[in-house]
């Protein structure tokens, strides 16, 4: 899922990250269009292969997201729609007659996208990030990082990251889900060091040093997505895609979703919701 | 030899008369100059107000336009101090001498302007601001001794698109038509070397297009006159073209091109802040301190203060004329 006011690149960079159009670019909306007045959300399936391995990919986007004039609770219609997949997922699981495979539709990861002021983290984005890092793994991400000098972009980090640590949001990686001292040391170093990651994205390519590269061509040189040294793209594609795709996935399983179970049994004085409709009938083999 | 007379019966040179005319010289001719004198004794005043969210450059553009240092001291909020902030209106103001002419220039600054989750109305402070600089000057402009007036009316306001949104945000629209019928509006394209070249165009595109679907009136620049040289119309057309302008400020001088220039260093590049190729800069600071600066105030004082002025006048009129209304009803 990506998150953050309109403009900040989250469709490019969905794109790039995935090497294939799965974000539709919202172009800018047409004098017709409004700007959604609520928050909507937006999910697209894809499903893509790389080295015979398929996934099925879910974008969810959230246009309208920040963009009023007045902001209060813009997050409630994310985190009902998170609450929500929980609830599909709780309802298939209690089921007497359950599917093999369980559809999966819960939200494994939520990338935030920070606008690059430079200054430090907009109210907006504590107040989303403060109630929904208890319900879904929030990476927060610096968004068009091709505005900040390195000098501003290491300083912006800085105080970016003290401000989340002040305000108690725990984003993934969570500390207290590290298993053990190797997750450990490994996701310290994230946390204190790289995170958030300030990115850049981008659709086009570029030829330099006679290779062609994805990039963003001013008239005072070529941004170019993948270098290190010009931003940390590289760095969140691995991290999410390469490294920690599977544990993303668990501490959504493992974590959030019995959270939320617990929550709804719980409520339930303990017992499993009841299911209305039993006229579904189920195909035994999905 | 013909020698014509000119005032005061000193003899003038006979080139100086126009030629083929028996005009006499009178000698009016000097009049700018005695303008100009006085003019340059009395010094310039000009009222600025930057307004936009945070972080969008606004102090640095300031600094980079004026060639100062105003924020110094400043102290940036963290998030959760700006929760509990409301909109404030600062004032900075710095006498800067260049060529001996003096200018008095003061910065209105308007710290907090959406920042909040919920900004309704967030321009209220600013519309008030600038009435309330109408109204004293409406008073003081009635009052006894008008010798020494103190204008503090905004002649200016820049104000800041952030260039990661779509074009204009409702906040943008808002603002801008609250405060269009008070002050000369100029929209600026914030933070530009965001953007690639076509991005800027397709933003600059999309953005007036908006100001004139939503009907916000922003600072027009005066059309040529006819007898202007073409260079001079296609500048002017230039600079009609370019709004709004797509800026980039910076507070550091860096090396490019064997020069020392302001400017901001990446890896990839160099970005020179006075490089047309560049951004807008030079454009903005020709047009708001080297053509534009006396036709902002005029359009402040003819235009918008007028424009307050005149219902001030009718709104007081509809007073007085209720009040005696009343007396006259609860006489009889």
């Amino acid at each position: 899922m990506s998150k953050g006011q309109s403009g900040l690149g989250k469709s490019t960079l969905v794109n790039t990250l995935f090497k294939s159009q799965v974000s539709r670019k919202a172009s800018s909306w047409n004098r017709e269009e409004k700007i959604p007045k609520t928050v909507e959300i937006k999910a697209i399936g894809h499903v893509i292969e790389e080295g015979g391995v398929k996934m099925k990919l879910t974008v969810i986007d959230t246009p309208g997201f920040g963009d009023q004039i007045n902001n209060e609770n813009c997050w409630e219609p994310i985190e009902k729609y998170i609450n929500e997949q929980y609830e599909k997922f709780l309802k298939e699981e209690v089921n007497i007659a359950r599917k093999k495979r369980i559809p999966d539709t819960r939200v494994h990861c939520c990338l935030y996208f920070i606008s690059p002021t430079g200054h430090s983290l907009r109210p907006l984005d504590l107040e989303f990030m403060k109630h929904l890092s208890k319900v879904v793994n929030i990476i927060p991400v610096i968004a068009k990082a091709d505005t900040m000098t390195l000098e501003e972009k290491s300083e912006f980090k800085q105080r970016v990251r003290k401000e989340l640590e002040v305000n108690g949001i725990e984003f993934y990686p969570q500390k207290e889900f590290d298993e053990d001292l190797e997750d450990k040391t490994e996701n310290d170093k994230i946390r204190q060091e790289s995170m958030p990651f300030a990115v850049v994205g981008s659709d086009k390519e570029y030829q330099v040093n006679g290779k062609r590269v994805l990039g963003r061509k001013t008239p005072w040189g070529i941004i170019e997505v993948e270098n290190l040294n010009h931003c940390e793209f590289a760095l969140l594609r691995d991290f999410v895609i390469r490294t920690h795709l599977q544990d993303l996935k668990e501490v959504t399983h493992n974590i959030h979703y019995e959270t939320y179970r617990a929550k709804r049994l719980n409520d339930n004085g303990g017992l499993p919701p009841v299911s209305v409709d039993t006229e579904e009938s189920h195909d035994s083999n999905p | 030899m013909d020698r014509s007379l000119g005032w005061q019966g000193n003899s003038v040179p006979e080139d100086r008369t126009e030629a083929g005319d028996d005009k006499e010289y009178v000698g009016f001719a000097t009049l700018p100059n005695q303008v100009h004198r006085k003019s340059v004794k009395k010094g310039f005043d000009f009222t600025l107000m930057v307004a936009g969210e945070s972080g969008l450059g606004k102090s640095t553009l300031v600094n980079s336009l004026f060639l100062t240092d105003l924020y110094r001291d400043r102290k940036l909020l963290g998030a959760e101090e700006r929760i509990m902030q409301t909109v404030e209106i600062t004032k900075h103001a710095v006498d800067i001498e260049e060529k001996g002419v003096r200018l008095r220039l003061t910065i209105v600054d308007t710290p907090g302007f959406g920042d909040a989750v919920n900004n309704t109305e967030c321009w209220k402070p600013v519309a008030e601001y600038i009435d309330q600089q109408f109204e004293q000057y409406f008073r003081d402009e009635s009052g006894l001794n008008r010798k020494n007036i103190q204008d503090n009316r905004v002649h200016c306001c820049l104000y800041f698109i952030s260039p990661f949104g779509h074009g204009l945000r409702p906040l943008d629209v808002e603002f801008m038509k609250a405060l269009h019928q008070r002050v000369n509006i100029v929209p600026i394209l914030a933070k530009a070397d965001t953007l690639t070249p076509p991005e800027v165009d397709h933003k600059k595109r999309k953005i007036r297009e908006e100001i004139e679907h939503f009907g916000i009136k922003i600072y027009q620049f005066p059309d040529c006159d006819s007898d202007e040289d073409e260079d001079f119309k296609l500048q002017d057309q230039a600079l009609k073209e370019s709004i709004p302008f797509a800026v980039i400020g910076s507070n550091t001088v860096v090396e490019a091109r064997g020069r020392r220039v302001r400017g901001r260093l990446y890896p990839w590049g160099i970005v020179e802040v006075e490089n047309p190729g560049h951004c807008d800069f030079v454009k903005l600071r020709t047009m708001l301190v080297r053509t534009h600066m006396q036709d902002l105030k005029d359009v402040t004082r003819e235009t918008h203060y007028e424009n307050y002025r005149a219902q001030c006048i009718q709104s007081m009129t509809r007073l007085v004329v209720k009040e005696r209304n009343r007396k006259d009803r609860s006489r009889n």
